[in-house]
């Protein structure tokens, strides 16, 4: 009963409060963001999800920013040089560019930023994205302790020189990523354990943090001190986090969010007989597969029985019957629109589906399986309702077409992950987002040497070499041709089952204008507004 | 009365602490860490992650410095909300989930008691039969099944109430009723059942016998007497509620404690979950000994001496 | 006082029978759980669909001739998977009350008997298991063990009778200072005489009830765990299960939640009826 006292006052005071302010305060436009999860942080070296890294856009700018298409637009950064061998770029900045305290940012500020970020003792899970700055890998490791030998030194206040260990072709992408944002010393060190918080994070993006309520939302209001101030449209941006997403479509319909952070899978067909002007759906940067484990019985050395059954999967039923959200069917790994990449495919890709079915057959029996002696194998999933229906129509799929008898093992995220990093499966279920455009994202997983994250034990010498080498070539023309030739090989001894290429879902009003779908799914808000 | 008090209160530290070792030793048996990603991060940057957070270290020491810093009332800082600490993270969502579980709680009583005792006392007539049926469907339907479909009714489809956040009172309707109907229908089962058992007890009978008039006799006897299993099930029941509903905040997206306990087990975010559980270990300890307090109230035969 | 010590019959369980089978709603209750648990057993041995076949061409299909009641998001048929995800979630029920209910009794019936410190003690011990919130245990087992459904039987069991406990516990304190048991031990009786001819007897009422109430606890914690994902292992499934995948689907695909859910609910309101005559029917002043 007292609680519900208080809630009177409560609702009476802000009552009150409306009426009060209500006449003074103008109408202030802002926009409401589904956005997955609450944030792990709001520290730029201590987050490593995308739902952090949406905040975190709106609230920094790195050197290189990102437009309303993901493209690339100067940012902090108003012009560069690149260095004929392409190892060391020069960055010049802007002169208006100031945090939201009214301090320039400065060099400095990057430099800062950098060493902050690869120091061994802030222990940033993401700080090998730096890693082609020169001894960048060498600092996080602990074999050099000089910071100033990391490649990032300040020239003056407003030149920036980043020497890199190589040539890297996608270096301008990756310092979109939040790893590489500046950051304002003075505040981090008046505050070293909540500079993070409102009242005390200095940022330099077109937003600054107004408001963080754990668990319940995020607010960001419009930084005045913004080089582009102007340009901004909204005064506010709401974050919330939604990790039920089937309320969050609730909530969509109820008015409650402008945009979501993604759809539930099997309401796709309600929102396209409902909603389907709101729906946005988009190719994204990342694949679904099922990894085989090359390491032991019966996937070692045995790439016929791989092939089989990879070729007995029905990709198109299965992307339309069960999962049914737009994904596109993968007969490769490396998805479609990656930069500098022409897209590679399995031989079988325009075969028909009886086609497959019979070489799959062919192949199966080659391996030295048939009806009296099926191949009898094990499916490991985390938790998910996707997963689990996915896991239950390939079994199905290859039960119907090869005999093979599948057993299901589902397991929590974290377990499942210790599982898969012990190479504790035979055929495991896994996904890859590319961390930027770039075809060495995907490929780097499977070299020889990546340790945990070569899920399948690949072990392919001429594979590491054309990978390898194409990190460090700088025609671009032959790198590519290394690159697509490296997947060849890797597609050739099918270490893995490419299943889909994942899209991004969104549901978007109609009001909300200047969100454009793209492949990386970045959709700053600083090129958002709100009709109406 | 003040001695029992102290005594029990005395006993509860050792409880305490053995929830807090089973607990540390289970958590940190499991299998995976807090810091295990869909990327497996790079050696060395493991091992850098390892130090800054103590994970380095025997798990002795690392018990032994945990005892150490929850002695001086500190549960470390959180491994998944980075930002924030544990007791932060507690301070600001626990008196949400305590509004949002008393309001249930006390929905629960008084309607739950209320109908219950009137369903015994018309044992058998079409109202005891449809409170009942209803109390059932309460208990028979999940959670998360009631509050999807009740934010869809109000919230989506005649849009009169909010369907998530944390506000005002509107935004407290609906997770409030959601949490609040297995409790109800609990309530009035266990109500009906003790109410009848007491209808035919002796003393009723003798009460009967002696011309006292029903009302008299049912709010003198019965209720009373009916009340004490109500009591035994209120106290662990209001602890469970008032710590959060896993399901109810969730679904509505309330900041309450209540995910912490799923979440930060499923995260491995070791601080964390230690923090919920002592926490909740504490607040449970406490009503039932307030539970055990209140009983000699409703049945003076019950005395702590 | 003579009456309360003629009360207890020579053979309480056959009189009981008798009253239990005057009582309409339970002779109904106990015939449509009957038919459930039968067709349990039954349906899925018989049935045209085998529990883990997909019938590509009606993926998460309405009812029909061919599927009696739809199909779920894999097509494979709802009819069979929910009598087979009736075997687990009614073995599950079952099983976890009775362990619930013989642990909870004998602790709790004993504690408030003979008091003292033995009370303490053992009252104590409920106290700190008490204080584990065993969700967090129940995770971190299934996460240990795997989705195994016998541990799951028994961790929900060795968790439902604190519960039980204590309620007999409370109940056994208010009977022991009844007349007739204060007649029983002042001629002389042996106290595990008492308690179990006069103690127990009398808790059968609030036992019934509670195992009513318990069943669906059970059955509703398993589901709760189905919604977290830690259910039983595919392609077993349980109505905790199928209600939760219905759940998701049920503004699109109503039948996948209205059919287990409606089974699950007949289900519970027969145990509820039959709980109701049961303490009718025990109750040894009642005549």
């Amino acid at each position: 009963m007292a609680t519900g006292r208080a809630m009177h006052v409560f609702q009476a005071l802000a009552l009150a409060g409306l009426l009060s302010l209500g006449p003074v305060s103008a109408w202030a436009a802002a926009i409401h963001l589904g956005n997955g999860t609450e944030p792990e942080s709001l520290d730029i070296h201590q987050s490593s999800g995308v739902s952090e890294a949406n905040i975190q856009r709106d609230l920094f700018e790195g050197l290189i920013a990102e437009g309303p298409d993901a493209s690339l637009i100067p940012g902090a950064a108003e012009s560069w040089e690149i260095s004929e061998d392409g190892t060391v770029y020069t960055f010049h900045l802007r002169e208006d560019g100031r945090w939201s305290n009214g301090d320039p940012v400065t060099a400095g500020d990057f430099v800062y930023a950098f060493r902050r970020g690869l120091a061994p003792e802030t222990a940033a899970a993401y700080a090998f994205i730096l890693y082609p700055v020169r001894n960048a890998e060498q600092y996080v490791g602990g074999e050099i302790t000089d910071p100033e030998a990391v490649g990032i030194r300040a020239i003056d206040e407003r030149t920036l020189e980043i020497t890199l260990k190589a040539p890297t072709a996608y270096f301008l992408d990756m310092l979109t990523h939040h790893m590489a944002y500046p950051l304002h010393q003075a505040s981090i060190e008046a505050h070293p354990d909540d500079w993070m918080r409102p009242g005390n994070l200095v940022s330099n993006g077109a937003f600054t943090l107004a408001e963080w309520a754990p668990q319940s939302h995020i607010r960001l209001a419009r930084n005045p001190q913004y080089h582009d101030a102007e340009a901004v449209a909204l005064d506010e941006v709401w974050y919330y986090p939604t990790e039920d997403v089937g309320q969050e479509l609730q909530r969509y319909r109820a008015g409650e969010l402008d945009v979501t952070y993604d759809i539930p899978a099997d309401q796709v067909a309600w929102i396209e007989a409902n909603l389907a002007a709101e729906y946005r759906n988009f190719p994204y940067l990342g694949t679904y597969y099922y990894v085989v484990n090359t390491t032991v019985a019966p996937f070692a050395d045995n790439i016929p029985l791989r092939q089989a059954l990879a070729l007995a999967i029905d990709r198109e039923v299965l992307t339309q019957k069960i999962t049914r959200a737009g994904e596109i069917p993968a007969y490769s790994f490396v998805p479609p629109g990656v930069m500098h990449y022409e897209q590679q495919t399995q031989a079988f890709a325009d075969w028909s589906q009886e086609e497959r079915n019979a070489q799959a057959r062919e192949l199966y029996a080659e391996a030295g399986y048939g009806a009296d002696t099926p191949l009898q194998i094990e499916i490991l999933y985390n938790t998910s309702d996707n997963h689990k229906k996915i896991a239950i129509a390939i079994s199905a799929m290859w039960k119907q077409t090869l005999g093979v008898e599948t057993t299901l093992r589902n397991e929590e995220w974290k377990v499942y992950l210790s599982s898969r990093d012990e190479k504790n499966f035979q055929v495991v279920r896994a996904a890859w987002i590319g961390d930027y455009n770039d075809a060495n994202t995907f490929l780097e997983l499977f070299v020889s040497d990546a340790g945990e994250m070569n899920d399948p034990g690949y072990d392919s010498a001429r594979y590491d070499e054309l990978v390898k080498g194409g990190a460090f070539e700088t025609d671009l023309a032959a790198r590519q041709a290394m690159m697509e030739e490296a997947e060849r090989v890797f597609l050739a001894d099918t270490p893995l089952i490419p299943i889909y290429f994942y899209t991004t879902q969104h549901m978007v009003k109609p009001g909300v204008e200047g969100w454009i779908d793209n492949i990386k799914d970045v959709h700053p808000s600083h090129f958002l507004s709100v009709g109406g | 009365m003040l001695s029992y008090t102290l005594r029990r209160l005395a006993g509860a530290v050792p409880t305490v602490f053995v929830i807090v070792t089973i607990a540390f030793f289970m958590i940190r048996l499991a299998p995976g860490g807090p810091f295990d990603q869909e990327r497996s991060v790079p050696p060395e940057i493991q091992a850098n992650l390892a130090r800054a957070y103590h994970l380095d270290e025997p798990l002795g020491q690392q018990y032994l410095r945990y005892l150490g810093d929850i002695l001086q009332g500190d549960f470390g800082p959180s491994f998944r909300y980075k930002d924030f600490t544990v007791n932060e993270l507690l301070a600001d969502g626990f008196p949400v989930s305590l509004q949002l579980g008393l309001a249930a709680m006390t929905i629960a009583v008084i309607v739950g008691f209320a109908a219950g005792a009137y369903a015994a006392l018309r044992r058998n007539s079409a109202i005891d039969i449809a409170t009942m049926s209803l109390a059932m469907t309460g208990i028979a339907v999940p959670n998360f099944v009631v509050a999807p479909l009740l934010t869809l009714i109000l919230g989506v489809w005649l849009a009169l109430l909010p369907v998530g956040g944390w506000g005002g009172l509107s935004h407290a309707v609906l997770p409030v009723v959601a949490l609040a109907l297995p409790e109800i229908a609990f309530v009035a089962r266990l109500t009906r059942g003790s109410m009848l058992e007491v209808l035919r007890a002796d003393f009723v009978r003798t009460a009967r016998a002696k011309g006292l008039s029903e009302r008299a006799m049912v709010v003198r006897h019965a209720l009373q007497a009916a009340a004490l299993p109500v009591l035994s099930f209120l106290g662990p029941t209001t602890a469970a509620v008032i710590t959060g509903s896993i399901v109810i905040e969730q679904i509505f997206g309330i900041p309450g404690i209540g995910r912490y306990f799923v979440q930060g087990a499923l995260n491995r975010d070791y601080t964390l979950v230690m923090g919920v559980v002592i926490f909740y270990a504490v607040i449970i300890i406490a009503l039932n000994l307030l539970v055990d307090l209140l009983y000699p109230l409703f049945d003076p035969r019950v005395r702590h001496d | 006082m003579t009456d309360a010590l003629a009360a207890v019959p020579r053979s309480p369980w056959r009189d009981a029978r008798v009253r239990l089978l005057r009582n309409r709603a339970a002779v109904v209750a106990i015939f449509v759980l009957g038919a459930i648990a039968a067709a349990c057993i039954l349906v899925p041995s018989f049935a045209q669909w085998p529990l883990d076949e997909v019938d590509w061409s009606s993926i998460q299909a309405p009812p029909s001739a061919e599927h009696l009641l739809g199909t779920d998001g894999n097509g494979r048929d709802l009819l069979v998977r929910i009598f087979y995800g009736g075997r687990i979630s009614l073995t599950l029920g079952l099983a976890a009350t009775l362990v619930a209910v013989v642990i909870g009794v004998a602790w709790g019936a004993t504690a408030g008997y003979v008091g003292g410190a033995v009370d303490g003690l053992m009252m104590r011990a409920v106290d700190v298991l008490y204080a584990l919130p065993f969700m967090f245990f129940v995770i971190l087992l299934m996460v240990f063990f795997g989705r195994d459904v016998v541990l799951m039987f028994v961790a929900l069991g060795a968790v439902s009778w604190l519960d039980m406990a204590r309620i007999v516990r409370g109940q056994t304190l208010t009977l022991k200072r009844r007349e007739f048991v204060r007649a029983a031990h002042a001629m002389g009786a042996r106290p595990i005489a008492v308690v179990a001819r006069h103690i127990v007897p009398n808790l059968l009422g609030p036992v019934a009830v509670f195992a009513t109430l318990t069943v669906p606890r059970v059955i509703l914690f398993e589901s709760l765990l189905s919604f977290l994902g830690l259910g039983v292992q595919e392609p077993m499934t349980s109505w905790g299960v199928l209600i939760s995948e219905g759940a998701r689907a049920m503004e699109t695909s109503p039948w996948m939640l209205l059919f287990p859910a409606a089974i699950l609910a007949a289900t519970l309101f027969a145990l509820n009826f039959i709980g109701d005559g049961l303490r009718d029917a025990l109750d040894p002043r009642d005549h």
